[in-house]
């Protein structure tokens, strides 16, 4: 079996494992990328609306600073962030902007004079400074103080991850695509690579590498519902949960975003309802300043998500044979404008659904988004329990985003943290020497091989596309917005099931090659222990924080529960073994009211 | 009544010893808003979990699933079957190396396009962390993204003639790409530095205009202007390298 040795073994190759690699290769470093798809098909990619910078440059972003982008970051996340880590992520996203901008990524641009904007429904006008001409604009996203997303069109990550590419192009950073990890190689102690499976041929391989980051994004594809791209099956996480030592963060923070098209699940941009897009319920009423009379639908998501799924339960949803839905309403933004800065929601429309936004509503409602939590790290991205492992991006709790995401700061944080942590790989690089255990490698080669084996001979058993659809909707049905102690009863009892099925697989077809029903097989139960450490992990959680919205427990409990879950999986274990750590050391703001979202507060000292 | 569909989908897989390639008809009973996405899936979760495809964002933002629809290349999440007769053939995508089935390695193709472009910001100024960001006028950063919107899909690699009768032909896609460089005031390539790239048949002179690349775009770029704005560019800078004394 093939043996490839490198410096740095980057598994993902989005915006944040790219940002990584270029920094080591910048040093001087061998790296290779790990792709299931050709890297510029990442998921990255589909961000659409923009990212959170502070720069300050448009008249209606004057007077930005980090410390505001601090703030806002802080309380979106229900204060459920490391402060410390949010810090340097503001600090740090101004910079790592302009970084991009110098490597060719064609933001919009400040011109001057004056111009109208709708807030709401509300037409109304704003002035440029000639100043600021030509300097990086941005646009109000939700939960925000000021207008700090900054964009090209609605195609922000696309441009973006192809700037990103090209850099690594030019530093020579290998990308092998259409490979899955299926396994860490370590000894409890260090990590030394990771063994992989082409996704062309089927052939296993080795990777021995001296450093090894997972950035291999979220994990949304447990849900049936999710506007994740298919890829995003949580590969990453797994293999890290599998080591029985890294324990993953807060994976019962689970994002829905306000607005998955019906059907098909599709995102449309939080830049819709930031450029002045309403939400209207089925009589044609616009909701929103009703519940949150302050920030309307420009409240953070968790909040938006949750107002419509209670609006919906009121009977006010829209019926369709999809199921309930509400309506987004951009049509007084007008035919020009959804033309040029919404390009890619008029693409969608016209495309999944058959309409011209410019002149039909929009049907949509809130859909799995994002994965707060992940592979847990230091703040300089270091993986707890494994040396040698790193981990940025989505697929990290690095932690700044707590218990929910603020829209465009989770491209910020992809080259943000890209660029922190891949300065603490290159440090890493310089002084760590590995010594190669060859019988480690061949272990863990043996092993996975052998999993294919016993998978591609097996006489009985379920069929992993049956079964993965079963793990689906229990996730649907009993771990979405609205939670409770029984519906997560239920789920982990479930899925605990479900878990044994998946251990337990008939393949129906032969298993050749890059079979996808083996590829599909050989990740399930991987899955499922994922979706095992969400439900559980929400389970335990008995209070409400962020996205985590419990009928039962609908306080935030700051006296109890200002921790962030830590989920381990030992093997052999039926459930994952659940430790808690305080959720920041260095307390900048204290915990205190947010501003929308109307959440009954426990305070710490009571 | 809804249609019964026959999808006549083309096999094979080089990985798997006695494979040999042919088409096999699959058949679906269409429902309302059916696409390829949901359709291709649902074959392979019910008739043959051997299909291989290609689909990610399956939103028409990544480019993965472009393959060949009743004849045409096309991105297959975007299409619908309500827009297709009940008959539905489907091939990979031409000039791509097979993975199987629908399944072709654009990555290996689009990576090496892009080395042999140098597409990537050529500058000798180094990046002043402290400084503000350098001014562009946002109708210059717009006329880039405009270029830039390319999702290295490969339909127009799949519909281009002259890509398919040589395999170094770097087609419509790289054109665009080095026409977004040669619009982006960021990069500091002279003509000449791109004649040396694109100033053969590899590059904008194997092109021979029959635009079958833009016909098919599923972005809509505009590719038979940035094929004119290219050529008629490194015309005159052979002249120029000819004739010194040329002027534009």
């Amino acid at each position: 079996m093939r043996i490839i040795y490198t410096d740095l073994l980057c598994i993902g190759a989005g915006l944040a494992g790219e940002r990584v690699a270029i920094e080591a290769a910048r040093a001087g470093f061998e790296t290779i990328c790990l792709s299931l798809v050709p890297a510029r098909r990442s998921h990255s990619s589909a961000a659409q609306g923009g990212m959170q910078a502070a720069l300050g440059n448009c008249i209606k972003g004057d007077g930005d600073c980090p410390d505001v982008h601090f703030q806002d970051t802080v309380k979106g996340s229900d204060w459920g962030c490391d402060q410390e880590v949010a810090r340097i992520f503001a600090d740090n996203a101004p910079l790592a902007i302009r970084q991009m901008d110098h490597w060719g990524v064609p933001w919009n641009r400040v011109v001057p004079g004056r111009s109208c904007y709708y807030k709401g429904g509300e037409k109304l006008e704003k002035e440029e400074s000639e100043d600021k001409s030509g300097l990086i604009t941005a646009r109000d996203f939700g939960g925000t103080a000021k207008w700090r997303a900054c964009y090209c069109s609605d195609g922000t990550g696309h441009a973006m991850l192809y700037t990103m590419d090209s850099v690594a192009v030019q530093h020579g950073v290998q990308v092998h695509d259409r490979t899955e990890a299926l396994s860490l190689i370590h000894d409890g102690e260090r990590c030394h690579g990771a063994v992989v499976r082409c996704l062309k041929t089927g052939e296993l391989r080795a990777y021995i590498s001296r450093a090894t980051l997972i950035a291999s994004g979220g994990f949304g594809r447990i849900y049936r519902a999710s506007t994740n791209a298919v890829i995003n099956e949580g590969g990453g996480q797994i293999i890290a949960l599998d080591t029985g030592v890294v324990p993953l963060g807060n994976m019962e923070a689970v994002q829905f975003h306000p607005t998955g098209i019906v059907p098909t699940d599709i995102l449309v941009t939080e830049g819709c309802r930031g450029d002045g897009g309403t939400l209207l319920d089925a009589n044609l009423e616009r909701f929103m300043p009703h519940y949150e009379p302050e920030k309307a639908e420009l409240a953070s998501r968790d909040v938006v998500s949750r107002r419509m799924q209670e609006h919906m339960a009121k009977g006010l949803g829209v019926k369709s044979p999809y199921g309930d839905h509400l309506w987004l309403d951009i049509r007084h933004l007008g035919r020009e404008h959804i033309a040029a800065k919404l390009r890619e929601v008029n693409e969608i429309c016209k495309n999944f659904l058959g309409i011209d936004p410019a002149e039909s509503l929009i049907p949509v409602r809130p859909t799995q988004h994002y994965s707060m939590g992940g592979v847990r790290t230091d703040k300089d991205g270091a993986v707890y329990g494994l040396k040698g492992l790193f981990s940025a991006g989505e697929a990290a709790c690095w932690d700044m985003h707590g218990f929910n995401r603020l829209g465009g700061n989770s491209l910020a944080e992809t080259v943000v943290a890209g660029m922190l942590v891949g300065r603490r790989v290159a440090g890493f690089l310089q002084e760590e020497d590995m010594k190669v255990d060859t019988a480690l490698v061949r272990g863990e080669l043996k092993k996975q091989q052998e999993r294919i084996d016993i998978l591609r001979s097996s006489t009985s058993g379920e069929a992993p596309f049956e079964v993965r659809n079963r793990m689906q909707d229990i996730l649907m049905d009993y771990v979405g917005i609205f939670r409770n102690e029984k519906d997560l009863h239920l789920a982990v009892e479930k899925l605990q099931q479900v878990l044994l099925s998946a251990e337990n697989l008939k393949l129906s077809s032969r298993g050749a090659g890059a079979c996808p029903e083996l590829s599909l097989g050989l990740r399930l139960s991987g899955m499922v222990r994922l979706a095992l450490c969400v439900a559980f992990g929400a389970l335990e959680r008995r209070e409400s924080r962020g996205s985590h919205a419990r009928d039962d427990y609908p306080a935030r409990n700051d006296r109890d529960w200002l921790v962030r879950t830590l989920a381990f999986w030992p093997g052999g274990r039926a459930l994952p073994r659940l430790e808690y750590e305080p959720a920041t050391k260095v307390v900048e703001i204290p915990p205190g009211e947010r501003g929308y979202g109307g959440c009954e507060v426990i305070s710490a000292e009571s | 009544m809804n249609r019964k569909l026959t999808f006549s989908i083309f096999r094979y897989n080089p990985q798997e010893t006695g494979s040999s390639p042919g088409m096999r008809e699959f058949r679906l009973e269409e429902t309302e808003n059916l696409n390829l996405f949901v359709a291709l899936n649902l074959i392979r979760e019910t008739q043959d979990p051997s299909l291989q495809f290609d689909f990610c964002c399956r939103a028409g933002i990544c480019g993965a699933c472009a393959m060949v629809i009743n004849g045409r290349p096309r991105l297959a999440c975007r299409t619908k079957t309500a827009e297709l007769p009940e008959k539905i053939v489907l091939m990979p995508l031409p000039g791509f190396r097979l993975v199987g089935d629908l399944s072709v390695d654009t990555g290996a193709w689009f990576r090496s396009m892009n080395e042999r472009l140098r597409s990537w910001i050529h500058t000798d100024e180094n990046f002043d962390p402290d400084a503000p960001e350098v001014v562009m006028d946002n109708q210059v950063a717009e006329e880039i993204y405009e270029l830039d919107r390319c999702i290295e899909c490969g339909c127009c690699i799949g519909a281009c003639a002259t890509a398919q009768m040589r395999s170094d032909f770097m087609g419509a896609a790289a054109m665009n790409r080095i026409a977004r460089f040669m619009l982006d005031p960021r990069d500091k390539r002279t003509n000449r530095e791109f004649f040396e790239i694109v100033g053969t048949d590899q590059g904008i002179f194997g092109c021979m205009g029959l635009l079958g690349c833009h016909d098919v775009c599923p972005k809509n770029l505009p590719l038979q202007d940035q094929l004119a704005h290219v050529r008629r560019k490194m015309g005159r800078q052979a002249l120029k390298n000819i004739l010194p004394w040329y002027k534009n």
